[in-house]
C-alpha cells in the first residue's frame, strides 16, 4: 500500500460542507475548532472554485520538524499523528504547517491555548484502539474499523477523495480523461463528464 | 608615518573588515532534521478483530495486514463512480 492521501476535485466541491459537517459529526468536535474546512477562491464570480482543505500528511511534514517535544510520529500507512499527552500547545506546528491545519480548542476562561487537534485521517492516535480514551483525544478510529476517513466517504459529489494514494490517483486519472477537458469551463460539463453524443437521426427523418 | 598615521590606518582597516563581515548571505532555505518521536507506541489498524467492532466496517483477518489492505481497497474503489454507473 502507498501512503494514505486525500484529493480534493476543485471541478466537483460544490462549497456544501457537508465533509466539515461529517468530519465535526464523526470525532465530536468542539466549538472553535475545524480540522477541516472548505475555502472558496473568487467567491460569487462566475468560475470560482471550491476546495476541502485539511491536514495533507505530508510526506516531509514541517509540523514535525519544529516539534520541540517530538510528539509526531506517521503510521506505516503514511498518517501523520500526534501524542496529545506530550503536546505542550505552544503552536510551532500552526506556524510551520502550510496548510493552517493544527487547531487549538480554547482550554480555560482566558482562552488559553489547549493542546494541538488535528484531522487523524479517522486513525486516531496513540491509544487502545476505539478506546473511551482514544476517541475522547483523538476521536473517531475508522481505519481500525476498516473504513476511510468519513468526510471523504460522506462527500456527495466524490470531489473529496481519500485513502491509497495509488488508488485516488487512479480514480481521479480516469475522471479527468473523461472530462476531456483542463479548467477552462465549469459547470455540469466538466464536473461529471460530457454526455455521449446522441445518435444520428435516421436519413430522410423529419428534423 | 607618524605613529597617529599608523593608528588611523590599522584603525580604518579594522573597521574596513568588521563592515565587510555584515555582507555575508546566509542560505534562505530551511533545512528540516526530523526529531525522534518521544510519545506512546500505537496500535496497527489491523491489529483489531473486526468481529469485535462495535460499528462494523470492513471484514478482514486479525492481524493480517495484506487482508486488510484488501479489505480497504475495495473500500476505496467505491469511491469510483464510474465502476459503479457504467
Amino acid at each position: 500500500m502507498a501512503r494514505m492521501k486525500f484529493i480534493c476535485d476543485a471541478e466537483r466541491c460544490i462549497e456544501c460542507n457537508g465533509c466539515v459537517t461529517a468530519c465535526k459529526q464523526e470525532h465530536e468536535i468542539p466549538w472553535g475548532v475545524n480540522r477541516r474546512r472548505v475555502v472558496t477562491l473568487n467567491d460569487g464570480l462566475p468560475g470560482e472554485k471550491s476546495m476541502s482543505v485539511a491536514c495533507m500528511h505530508c510526506s516531509d511534514a514541517p509540523c514535525m520538524a519544529v516539534c520541540p517535544v517530538d510528539c509526531f510520529y506517521r503510521t506505516d500507512e503514511g498518517v501523520v499523528l500526534h501524542d496529545k499527552d506530550l503536546c505542550i500547545g505552544c503552536g510551532y506546528c500552526f506556524y510551520a504547517c502550510p496548510f493552517g491545519a493544527p487547531q487549538f480548542p480554547q482550554a480555560g476562561a482566558f482562552g488559553l491555548r489547549g493542546k494541538m487537534d488535528k484531522c487523524t485521517f479517522c486513525a486516531g492516535g496513540p491509544e487502545k484502539d476505539l478506546s473511551k480514551e482514544e476517541f475522547a483525544k483523538y476521536g473517531s478510529n475508522r481505519l481500525a474499523q476498516g473504513k476511510l476517513p468519513a468526510c471523504a466517504e460522506m462527500c456527495s459529489t466524490k470531489a473529496l477523495l481519500g485513502g491509497d494514494g495509488d488508488v485516488i490517483a487512479d480514480i481521479y486519472r480516469q475522471r479527468v480523461f473523461k472530462r476531456g477537458k483542463g479548467s477552462e469551463v465549469w459547470g455540469w460539463g466538466t464536473a461529471y463528464g460530457k454526455p455521449d453524443q446522441p445518435k444520428a437521426a435516421p436519413a430522410g427523418a423529419k428534423s | 608615518m607618524t605613529t597617529a598615521h599608523r593608528l588611523m590606518l590599522a584603525g580604518a582597516a579594522v573597521l574596513l573588515a568588521v563592515g565587510i563581515s555584515a555582507c555575508g548571505e546566509r542560505d534562505q532555505v530551511t533545512v528540516y532534521k526530523q526529531g525522534k518521536y518521544q510519545g506512546k507506541p500505537d496500535t496497527k489498524p489491523w491489529e483489531n478483530d473486526p468481529a469485535v467492532n462495535p460499528y462494523p466496517g470492513s471484514k478482514w483477518d486479525k492481524g493480517d495486514k495484506t487482508s486488510w489492505e484488501r479489505a480497504l481497497k475495495a473500500r476505496n474503489l467505491a469511491q469510483n463512480e464510474y465502476t459503479r454507473v457504467e
